[in-house]
């Protein structure tokens, strides 16, 4: 009776064992996973938290090789000197009317071809996707050349209708991709009716389609905002008057000054980084759908 | 005072206001003009698509294929900054600035082979480490997990970042002295490294940055990738008694491809083209040691303003990128189906 008894707990004594045993291997893993994530975080985080820190710096501090988040004698300084004696707000709103320029003239372009490449089995159909999608591998600097000489011989160099020109069928191909896609999934029955009741296919396009598609025209616009928002090397090469920068080419100008202006040129990619990320953060699951090119739908 | 002021705001909508006032009125006229040809003239069957697609047509036309048509125009022409408006065009011209890009160096220094090892070796480091490195990422996210949210976020934050302030900021962070990665380095007892006057050393800054930069793209799309393989595989492989390994390579791997091979596709695509982190970190420097092809061919043309030897080197650039896809498509079956819808 006793024997049993001592060989029950012994069994259970050696199976609570194991099973400690496994929980205590799973929470090392566990610790170990979490452990890798933190440092990969730190590692993507902290050049940002470099920069903010840098923003705060006060200007006899500015060139120090001290690492703390928040500098001694913190201040905000080099925002005030960024906004009031620098071109930073008039930098901000040139790259602002271009990019929503660029993408006013993107969307119209983009969102009937979308339409067509969706609805009509057209002779060429699969050719003019499939050379859509080589536009997107010219190489940049191929057109700037090029595009450079019809703006400089249009004399439109050095102005907003030069850049938005050269900026407006840049993410045309990716805009009609992603539209596509998205019309795809209306339902055709939808128009079909329409058309029985009598109204003609443009109607429907724009009484039925487009208003279904919001969403995606949203997406659409708001990509092609980031990417003419963003955009260096092409207004590197149309801009030469400091009036007429736009953001990238206003910090890269201040960065060069890289010992005055570190502070300053900080607190400006906040200024712009924070927004920026914000957007992104929001809208990034449809940039994914939209650069796996609607292929991957199940 | 702010240096924005009235009249520079309604200057701009004024200019701009015209501008699209202008391309409305070519698109209605364009589309009226096809009208009367297409549907009232030829009675063609497609009218109706066709001139959904004109305007975007006219504006490709306009702004891709033009410019790419005069760019191959200018490789047989011998434009430079002293030839702007009086050059001449001719196949002796065209010979001769190819045969330039492969016998004389691009820039001062450096030869077309040497930029195009380099280029090579900077995508292929690139490409492999943002895949490693957002593989790994992927599937250590990809479990239940307490601050999932909160990693995810943070891990994104790299790519969320303007492509532009990122480069000027790390470039800021490279300096000797007072750049943060020499003064960790010398917090662990290691020698401060001259990024950026050492060639080799340069190199490796400008990696440093575009792998810190591409691996959030790699790692978020290949977590959409694990998330739609359905856990029934690995219950199953397990009961086969299969080892992780084997599920990774059997399942996780084939099931992935059809999502990492456009990706990879990109995030060659995007390393290969990759102008600003060059450009801004190094520019190019120092000695044109981190040029790569698509820097050189910038610099060539716009600091260097040899137009015609430049819209010839763009076209052989443009060859080599478009024979990789091709075969890269043909190998892995890339966007099948895309058109199929």
């Amino acid at each position: 009776m006793t024997s049993m008894k001592s060989q029950e707990t012994t069994l259970l004594t050696t199976g609570l064992r194991t099973y400690s045993k496994t929980r205590r291997k799973a929470m090392l893993k566990s610790a170990a996973i979490h452990f890798v994530l933190i440092v990969a975080c730190i590692i993507a985080v902290y050049p940002f938290l470099r920069v903010v820190s840098i923003s705060l710096r006060p200007g006899v501090a500015l060139l120090s090789t001290s690492l703390a988040l928040i500098p001694k004698g913190a201040t905000l300084d080099n925002y005030r000197t960024l906004i009031l004696d620098k071109d930073f707000t008039v930098w901000l709103w040139n790259s602002l009317i271009v990019s929503v320029a660029t993408v006013l003239i993107g969307l119209l372009l983009a969102a009937t071809a979308a339409y067509a490449f969706s609805r009509w089995k057209f002779p060429g159909r699969r050719q003019g996707l499939v050379f859509l999608l080589l536009t997107q591998m010219v190489p940049p600097g191929m057109l700037l050349l090029p595009i450079y000489i019809m703006v400089v011989r249009l004399n439109l160099f050095n102005t907003y209708t030069g850049m938005i020109i050269a900026y407006s069928v840049g993410s045309v191909p990716f805009s009609i991709w992603l539209l596509k896609g998205y019309y795809d999934t209306i339902p055709k029955e939808l128009e079909e009716a329409a058309l029985v009741d009598g109204a003609d296919p443009l109607t429907t396009f724009y009484r039925i389609v487009l208003p279904l598609a919001a969403p995606a025209l949203a997406i659409a616009g708001l990509f092609s905002f980031m990417t003419a928002w963003n955009e260096y090397m092409m207004a590197r090469v149309m801009l030469q008057k400091a009036s007429m920068f736009t953001w990238p080419l206003g910090f890269q100008k201040l960065r060069d000054q890289f010992t005055t202006q570190w502070g300053v040129f900080s607190a400006a990619s906040v200024l712009v980084a924070i927004p920026a990320m914000l957007l992104f953060l929001y809208s990034s699951k449809w940039l994914i759908s939209g650069l796996t090119l609607g292929g991957l739908k199940e | 005072m702010l240096p924005l002021t009235w009249d520079i705001v309604v200057q701009g909508i004024g200019e701009v206001g015209k501008l699209i006032f202008f391309v409305a009125v070519a698109v209605i006229s364009l589309e009226v003009v096809a009208y009367l040809i297409l549907v009232k003239w030829l009675k063609f069957k497609n009218a109706l698509p066709f001139m959904l697609m004109l305007p975007a047509l006219a504006g490709v036309a306009i702004l891709i294929l033009y410019p790419f048509g005069f760019n191959i125009y200018l490789a047989f022409s011998n434009m430079s900054m002293y030839r702007f408006k009086e050059f001449s065009v001719g196949w002796q011209y065209g010979i001769s600035n190819l045969l330039d890009v492969f016998r004389v160096p691009v820039l001062q220094r450096v030869t077309f082979f040497q930029l195009f090892l380099r280029t090579f070796i900077w995508t292929a480091i690139n490409v492999v480490f943002h895949v490693l490195g957002g593989l790994i990422l992927a599937i250590l996210l990809n479990r239940p997990m307490r601050g999932k949210a909160i990693y995810r976020t943070l891990l994104v934050v790299p790519w969320a970042i303007p492509q532009v302030i990122a480069a000027l900021a790390w470039r800021c962070e490279f300096h000797y002295q007072y750049g943060f990665v020499n003064i960790l380095l010398e917090k662990l007892g290691l020698r401060a490294v001259q990024w950026m006057s050492d060639p080799f050393w340069a190199f490796i800054a400008v990696v440093v940055v575009n792998i810190w930069l591409g691996i959030p793209f790699m790692m978020v799309t290949i977590l959409g990738g694990l998330q739609s393989i359905s856990p029934d595989y690995y219950d199953a492989a397990q009961i086969d008694g299969a080892s992780g390994w084997q599920q990774f390579r059997f399942i996780t791997l084939p099931l992935l491809n059809p999502i990492l091979t456009p990706a990879i596709i990109l995030g060659v695509i995007w390393t290969f083209n990759n102008f600003n982190v060059i450009y801004l970190v190094t520019g190019g420097g120092p000695m044109e040691g981190t040029d790569i092809l698509v820097t050189s061919l910038y610099k060539a043309v716009f600091e260097f303003y040899r137009y015609g030897f430049g819209a010839a080197y763009s076209l052989v650039i443009f060859l080599f990128l478009l024979v990789f896809s091709v075969i890269y498509l043909r190998i892995s079956g890339g966007f099948k189906g895309a058109w199929e819808a």
